[in-house]
């Protein structure tokens, strides 16, 4: 006969309530500065992609089409584009890599947060609404786009491909353009059950737009038929933009322009996605 | 329980299964083509963005050819002045080829290996880690074989080819693939989470824009040429592009042993490591 | 057991599986006949799932003797698995197939042509009750129906032993119940089942014999029945106090249930009584003068064996 004790029960005599912390309900902009900093701190792990995919793909871009095909441009038997041709192509690629990168952010980390982290939902399981959680995305998505993008430009400038104060102001239309594109993908996204579209999303709309939309040479190249296309797409009016900037002499009213259309598509974007986020995440 | 107990379907395959006897790996059962058979099979409803998988390079091909080309004008391949498109086609089969394949076999492997636990579930059959990576890289090279013949048809209804021998270039794609399809399922097998991809396109990436692929290697400064000649895209961009501009030169030799040894090495790699891997 | 002349299927000696310097299985011996069920038992990190996958012939084993079907499993991979079935503890379903194309698929994978494989995917559907979901994705299933549509998928070959990590896990009664009887009838038909679980009511329902696995070891063998008698008591009495602290009362009720209390066990929030005879413990406890707040007799059951042999630490 014998008694044995439980070792094996330690913990149970120990309480969750020794440190005393309630919820409470947070404003909007408070809100979603709670799902801001959820993203920024996972972004610490994994900023090591980004950098790659950020910054160093659009200097090797740069450093190809700029500074190699450049020098069959410049001296090429059209005469060129007007000024040297990585001067016109930096700009371009400034803004088509803020778009990449605005997608890039926009699809698999979005459709990862409603199915296979299920990031959103743990959001949604405290005092978060569905507009936090997407305004807290967003936001999240538009630091890192202007953290790549002042970062090419910051680097470009010591290359040499950037040579105006006015480049800090393309720096912030191609944030603008990535926002652009990220919000109405953002709800594209949440609207998809599975990543399928999204190669379609690249193959057809993104890879287009890059090589279509003014990055690489003036849109007059390409056939009458197609420049209205190229015209309609948010990076066209940023590589305009971007480029006025770039070069030093910009006319502002045409900028504000191009970046009144640009917003039109963050803000389009934005309040179609709270549909979709809705309809997706609260049922 | 009523039907027969398996016996080993007859037909087809004995290429597979050569090529599966002659790969020196152990374990497998020789029938990586049914692997090849479920992809085909999970494409039947997915066929629209299997088939157009080949207008990425002909997007770059337009885009580059026709917008860029009249800013370029004629470029000087290896003594024949040819028009950009021209000089530009050759060197998007050879890099679609590479991209192709190695997406195949590193993304679309990786997802299988470490998420969709697919090949817990091959293995659990006859099948060996020998299977899988015939299967897998098999099926990556009928993928890509069939973007390159969509793709030179392009090529020759743009009127982008100059030669006979550019029918070679088919071949010579199918080589481009398979050896980076090997080298790429190699490097899979170090991979652990998807971070490790970013590493991958630092590679694939400047090779894509660093190959003569978009300017011909006298542009390159002195100094960066011999780097240039290093990188394995180079040689395939040369060897494709000799073919397409029929201009054949002993030392397509070189480029032809280049990527042998280079997709041979990578069988040999990827076979011993996903032996490990899988069967821990 | 030795009286047994069924055909030994699968025989392990000394079986050891060492991953760096961690030894995951450490000398089993296990013997499994043709038509048995067998149970490996085992807290988390027991060895079972090791021990499946070195059946399985996808895991080497590092040192000792197993033999499949007389075969070697270093050697003789393909040639066993293609008499094996296997159901995995995660499912592996293959996600971008529909429910149909995931047998039609698997049967391929063994070799058997197009034709046979259509015909026993319609036969397995049935069995497995999915037949309305052929033609469905298999993302948006259930619970229930993915675990019968892996155990329909592990039949396709018709396999001698049908090996079961951790079948019922995750399910809710319903679905479990339902799995329970596709077993039962697999079983009946003369299907050799090895499993591994740790639920004690699933091994008490399925398993002929069994083996309880303790880090990397087998700690007894026997089946379900010999097994509670072996290592527990046959009733169990349990007992709360009006107090927050049970472990004062232990010493007291000791010395009241005496010789009925083979052994008392202090758990945070009862006190556990082995004894032959619950209600006379109960009246022993009462005459003793002791007022506990509740009182519950039980039989002993496959639980206490378990817990009793690998202990009530939680091991992750």
């Amino acid at each position: 006969m014998t008694t044995t004790g439980t070792a094996g029960t330690a913990g149970a005599g120990t309480t969750v309530r020794t440190v005393r912390a309630g919820g409470t309900v947070p404003g909007r902009a408070a809100g979603a500065g709670r799902a801001l900093e959820f993203w920024a701190r996972t972004y610490r792990r994994t900023w090591r992609g980004s950098v790659v995919s950020g910054v160093l793909s659009p200097l090797l871009y740069l450093g190809s089409l700029g500074f190699g095909l450049g020098t069959l441009v410049d001296t090429g038997a059209s005469g060129g584009v007007g000024v040297p041709y990585v001067l016109f192509v930096a700009p371009g690629v400034l803004a088509a890599n803020a778009m990449q990168a605005g997608v890039g952010e926009a699809t698999w980390p979005v459709m990862g947060a409603i199915k296979w982290q299920r990031q959103y939902h743990a959001m949604l399981a405290t005092p978060l609404a569905v507009v936090d959680v997407l305004l807290g995305h967003l936001t999240f998505i538009v630091l890192r786009l202007l953290a790549v993008s002042v970062v090419f430009g910051v680097v470009g400038a010591l290359l040499g491909a950037f040579t105006s104060w006015w480049t800090v102001g393309a720096v912030l239309v191609a944030t603008l353009c990535g926002a652009a594109y990220a919000a109405p993908v953002m709800a594209f996204a949440a609207a998809q059950e599975n990543d399928q579209g999204f190669a379609y999303l690249f193959r057809f709309v993104l890879v287009p737009t890059f090589l279509f939309a003014g990055t690489f040479y003036p849109v007059d190249q390409l056939p009458a038929a197609i420049r209205p296309v190229a015209w309609v797409t948010p990076l066209w009016h940023a590589t305009q933009a971007c480029r006025d900037l770039a070069l030093g002499s910009p006319d502002l009213a045409a900028v504000g322009a191009h970046c009144a259309y640009l917003a039109l598509w963050v803000a389009v974007g934005v309040v179609a996605a709270r549909v979709v986020y809705r309809r997706r995440l609260v049922r | 329980m009523t039907t027969a107990p398996p016996a080993p379907a007859a037909g087809g395959g004995a290429v597979l299964r050569a090529v599966a006897r002659a790969v020196p790996m152990p374990a497998g059962a020789g029938m990586a083509r049914m692997l090849v058979e479920r992809n085909a099979r999970v494409y039947r409803r997915g066929w629209l963005l299997l088939v157009s998988g080949f207008v990425e390079p002909v997007f770059y091909l337009f885009s580059l050819g026709v917008g860029l080309g009249a800013l370029v004008g004629d470029v000087d391949a290896g003594g024949v002045l040819v028009s950009y498109a021209m000089f530009v086609a050759p060197a998007m089969l050879a890099s679609s080829a590479m991209n192709g394949a190695v997406y195949d076999s590193t993304f679309n492997v990786f997802f299988k290996l470490k998420y969709a636990r697919l090949y817990d579930s091959v293995l659990a059959t006859p099948l060996g880690p020998r299977d899988v990576a015939v299967g897998e890289i098999a099926w990556a090279q009928l993928r890509g074989g069939l973007y390159a013949v969509m793709f030179m048809v392009v090529m020759a209804a743009s009127g982008l080819l100059r030669s006979w021998w550019a029918l070679l270039a088919l071949p010579a794609a199918t080589l481009v693939g398979l050896a980076f399809a090997a080298v790429g399922m190699a490097a899979t097998t170090w991979m652990r989470s998807w971070q490790d991809f970013d590493l991958l396109n630092l590679v694939v990436l400047p090779m894509f824009l660093f190959s003569a692929t978009f300017f011909p290697l006298s542009t390159y400064p002195e100094g960066l040429q011999p780097v240039v000649r290093v990188l394995p895209l180079y040689h395939a961009v040369e060897l494709v592009r000799g073919l397409c501009l029929g201009l054949p030169d002993v030392s397509m030799l070189g480029h032809v042993a280049y990527l042998l040894v280079l997709g041979t090495g990578g069988v040999v790699v990827a076979a011993r490591r996903l032996d490990r891997l899988l069967l821990s | 057991m030795d009286a047994d002349d069924r055909e030994v299927l699968i025989s392990a000696r000394g079986l050891t599986k060492r991953f760096d310097d961690f030894t995951a299985v450490d000398g089993i011996d296990v013997e499994v006949r043709r038509g048995e069920a067998f149970g490996f038992l085992g807290p988390n990190g027991a060895g079972k799932s090791s021990t499946m996958r070195m059946v399985g012939c996808v895991s080497p084993p590092s040192g000792g003797e197993l033999r499949i079907l007389g075969h070697d499993p270093r050697t003789s991979g393909p040639q066993i698995r293609a008499r094996l079935g296997v159901v995995p503890q995660r499912d592996t379903l293959d996600e971008e197939l529909t429910v149909a194309e995931n047998l039609v698929v698997y049967a391929r994978y063994f070799g058997i042509s197009r034709k046979a494989a259509h015909a026993k995917a319609a036969e397995l559907l049935e069995f497995a009750q999915l037949a309305e979901r052929a033609g469905s994705r298999v993302e948006p299933l259930s619970g229930g129906m993915k675990r019968r549509l892996t155990i329909a998928r592990s039949l396709v070959n018709d396999p001698e032993i049908l090996l079961l990590d951790e079948p019922t896990t995750g399910l809710d009664p319903q679905a479990r119940h339902v799995l329970w009887d596709r077993l039962f009838r697999l079983k009946r038909q003369g299907v050799t089942l090895v499993l591994t679980t740790h639920y004690m009511d699933e091994a008490e329902q399925l398993c002929d014999r069994l083996v309880v696995m303790d880090a990397g070891r087998i700690v007894a063998e026997g089946s379900p029945r010999s097994l509670i008698e072996e290592h527990s008591s046959r009733e169990v009495l349990e007992l709360r106090f009006p107090d927050d602290d049970n472990a004062p009362w232990a010493g007291p009720v000791t010395a009241g249930a005496g010789a009925l209390a083979e052994r008392v066990e202090v758990l945070p929030d009862r006190l556990l009584v082995y004894t032959p005879d619950g209600d006379a413990a109960v009246q022993a406890v009462h005459a003793a003068g002791l007022r506990p707040s509740s009182v519950l007799v039980r039989r002993s059951t496959l639980e206490d064996v378990f817990l009793h042999l690998t202990g009530r630490l939680l091991v992750d």
